[in-house]
């Protein structure tokens, strides 16, 4: 099981491998430039423990948790 | 749509960008706001002078692509589109440059002359970026003007680079990205096909309506295609699919490797310390601080809509009456008297009472949406809305409900889906707004009085229930529209959280101003004409007979009295009673007879059923019109004759018709009917049909019978009243 963006540690900074989400929603982000490859990180969760907000291209999306659990990343430091 | 023959210059970019303040500063503040057709989302324009050219420049839509995947969205597409568009001024925050760029590219690879204004140059500077904007003006083949909206920076830059681009050939060069070897060879076989369809355009559009006919394949956007050009994309999209590619992958992620090497080759490297929205957002968005905040915020909006408007609208119900009292002396008493003084008097008065609260409710979402909070309002508390099939968005709206409906529902347009703005518009008339307060009190007066239940006075448990109610019947009615009336995916939750800003006062200003004068306009002719319906229906037709019957009266009254005072109160309390026969006799009081079998098994007789009528111009009107009704003439909620007239009032088996049980199924009533036009005229307005507002009238009135039948069957079983 590859780790998603809302298994990552606050603060941890990641690279996308891939968004897994139906096609609208996955073009969305895809055009708002998370793209594999992309650095993102999770900044913070809201206080009802969702959505989640996370920072990407120097600017913060907020996305809810079943949907950031589609994007699969890899944590950096790690091979 | 717009005529042919002005040309048109439309501002596009991302949400909040700071698209709008730059139309403004650009149009002086002079705009035109319309609709595009069809649908209710707003077109605003006005003309510029631009050289020796006169042209319309267009607000259009926010947007983060040209694959649109929102009916808003796709106007922004189609006004692109369109054959008089002659440039796109394309606004990008300078702080985000690396995903605000994409739009730029993309309009720019469609061949439409663009020029990029990059906004916010202030604040990018701040963070420490320098930019390039020559060098990228370059790579982009379209002038990149630096600019600060707010601060009327670069404007003339940028008109001057506007100009230039109209003035240039049709044939502007693009940049070229390069796309995968697969992708260029099926958008190669694409083309022939785009040809023979539009053989008039040059041969670089075809190769760029292709990609995008691939990118936007199974969206509404490709309706204007012909069948054979979307069959012939339909099957190469899928070739590709079947051989495991990805082509919005390989389109968009082409763009942005083109882009981001623009971007590094003219953009210094930002400051990565935490900036400033960082650091505030800490303390907004902290589990308990930023949730205290959050009440605090919500309670200051609710405070002014409910407190802070009182003065405002006092002012305008007193010079309404002035008005009415002024046409009175001055007309000769009759139909045109009545007609001038309770139709069109009253009726512009209906509208002007919502001024205060609109304009208020819009100077704070104004507020809190440019400066950034709206949409840290969302990201807490979307997980409740979430729950019941609503937007994060939908709660600033609902809350303003509490206050009145009108200006909650134009709330809504903060709302990006048509779909979630509609469920959220339909449900919201249900929170017990200010106008049912009096009705509240009415009922509980009358038939609470000096009563308690345990501690508490049955009085103060009757209106939290009636409160906590609303709350819960609202939000049970969005997610049962969610589910029936208006099905589709839960509202998808993808917002940006832009940084914060403090807004400008004037735009502030200029906005809530605009949306008053919409409503003014659009709803408020519709009210002026329904509260003329209503009084012809509860004035006419006029019984001759009691005309005569009270004058014969008025005459004995005048002979027989022994003094002066006794003889004026004795023809006062004889015009109450008057009018109170007149309105019997009425098309509306007949109507309440009429309807009286119906009303009886929900506690109610006909003199209630003629207030229920009159109340349809606005809740609170019920009161006053029970006044007449009874012939005890004007009253308001805290009136004594009134609630004795209620209490002694019987049944024809002389029964009391005020219960406490009755009086519980009524206060129901009042709190689930549509008992208001006003909510009828602005969903009208805001939704773009008659079917809505229809369906709201219907389910809310069907939902409110039905549960006062239940409260008060329910209750006569269990031996109550």
């Amino acid at each position: 099981m590859k780790p998603s963006l809302v298994d990552l540690p606050l603060g941890q900074h990641a690279k996308i491998v891939s968004i897994d989400c139906e096609r609208r929603l996955s073009r969305r982000l895809m055009e708002m430039g998370l793209l594999p490859g992309t650095r993102v990180r999770l900044v913070r969760v809201a206080p009802f423990g969702d959505p989640v907000e996370l920072r990407v291209r120097n600017y913060s999306l907020s996305l809810r948790r079943a949907e950031a659990a589609k994007i699969a990343v890899r944590p950096e430091g790690e091979a | 749509m717009s005529d042919k023959a002005s040309p048109q210059v439309l501002i596009a970019g991302n949400p909040n960008c700071g698209k709008s303040t730059l139309f403004n500063a650009l149009s002086g503040g002079s705009a035109h706001v319309g609709n595009y057709p069809g649908v209710t989302v707003d077109r605003t324009s006005a003309s510029l002078r631009i050289g020796s050219e006169k042209i319309e420049l267009v607000d259009v839509p926010g947007m983060y692509s040209l694959t649109a995947s929102s009916p808003e969205e796709q106007l922004a597409v189609n006004a692109l589109t369109e054959g008089n568009t002659r440039a796109v001024i394309c606004v990008v925050d300078a702080t985000t440059l690396e995903r605000g760029l994409y739009l730029p590219l993309q309009l720019i690879e469609s061949g439409v002359p663009v020029v990029v204004a990059l906004n916010m140059m202030d604040a990018a500077e701040q963070i420490g970026l320098r930019v390039d904007t020559e060098r990228l003006s370059e790579l982009f083949a379209a002038p990149v003007i630096p600019v600060v909206a707010t601060k009327r920076r670069g404007l003339d830059a940028l008109l001057e680079a506007l100009e230039k681009q109209l003035e240039a050939s049709s044939d502007v060069s693009t940049p070229r990205i390069s796309y995968p070897v697969e992708l260029e060879a099926d958008v190669a076989a694409i083309e022939p096909v785009i040809a023979r369809w539009r053989p008039e355009t040059a041969a670089s559009q075809h190769r760029v309506f292709a990609l995008w006919c691939l990118l936007s394949l199974g969206e509404d956007s490709l309706r204007g295609v012909p069948d054979d050009v979307r069959q012939a994309v339909a099957s190469i999209h899928e070739a590709a699919v079947a051989r495991g590619r990805n082509i919005d992958l390989e389109i968009i992620a082409s763009r942005y490797a083109w882009l981001d090497a623009a971007v590094s080759e003219t953009c210094s490297v930002q400051d990565p310390r935490p900036s400033r929205s960082e650091r505030i957002d800490r303390v907004l968005t902290h589990p308990i601080a930023g949730l205290l905040i959050f009440a605090v915020v919500m309670f200051g909006i609710f405070e002014a809509l409910f407190a802070g408007a009182e003065p405002f609208i006092g002012a305008i119900e007193t010079a309404t009456a002035f008005m009415q009292t002024q046409a009175a002396a001055i007309l000769p008493p009759g139909v045109l008297q009545d007609l001038v003084v309770e139709g069109i008097i009253a009726g512009v008065g209906n509208v002007i009472v919502f001024a205060p609260q609109i304009l208020m409710l819009f100077l704070f979402i104004g507020f809190l949406e440019d400066s950034g909070y709206l949409a840290r309002v969302a990201f807490v508390i979307d997980r409740v809305m979430k729950k019941v099939g609503l937007h994060g968005k939908a709660f600033v709206p609902l809350l303003s409900g509490f206050a009145c409906a009108v200006p909650a529902v134009m709330a809504t347009r903060t709302i990006e889906r048509r779909r979630d703005r509609l469920v959220t518009m339909l449900a919201l008339p249900l929170m017990s707004c200010s106008a049912r307060l009096p009705i509240y009190i009415l009922v509980v007066g009358t038939v609470f009085a000096g009563q308690s239940l345990g501690w508490f006075s049955a009085g103060a448990v009757a209106l939290f229930s009636m409160y906590t109610l609303s709350v819960l019947v609202t939000l049970a009615a969005a997610a049962v529209i969610r589910r029936t009336v208006l099905p589709g995916p839960a509202p998808t939750f993808v917002l940006e959280m832009p940084p914060y800003r403090w807004p400008s006062a004037r735009i502030l200003w200029i906005n809530a101003w605009r949306r008053l004068r919409i409503f003014l306009v659009d709803a408020g002719t519709i009210i002026l004409a329904m509260t003329i319906l209503l009084w012809a229906l509860l004035s006419f037709p006029k019984s001759a007979e009691i005309t005569e019957r009270y004058a014969a009266e008025r005459e004995r009254i005048e002979q027989t009295a022994t003094s002066e005072s006794s003889k004026t109160e004795a023809l006062q309390a004889l015009d109450g009673q008057e009018a109170g026969d007149q309105l019997a006799h009425s098309l509306g009081g007949r109507f309440g007879h009429a309807i009286e079998p119906a009303l009886r098994p929900i506690g109610f007789d006909w003199q209630i059923g003629v207030g229920i009528i009159g109340a349809f111009a606005a809740r609170e009107v019920f009161i006053s019109t029970l006044g007449v009704v009874f012939g005890i003439g004007e009253a308001d909620e805290e009136n004594k004759p009134l609630r004795q007239a209620l209490r002694d009032a019987r049944h024809a088996d002389g029964s009391p018709v005020m219960t406490p049980l009755s009086g519980v199924s009524l206060m129901v009533f009042f709190l689930l009917a549509c008992q208001c036009m006003s909510t009828i005229a602005v969903v009208k307005r805001e939704s773009g049909s008659w079917k809505w507002p229809l369906f709201l009238f219907t389910y809310m009135t069907v939902l409110a019978y039905l549960a006062s039948l239940a409260v008060y069957q329910g209750g006569q079983l269990l031996g109550y009243g």
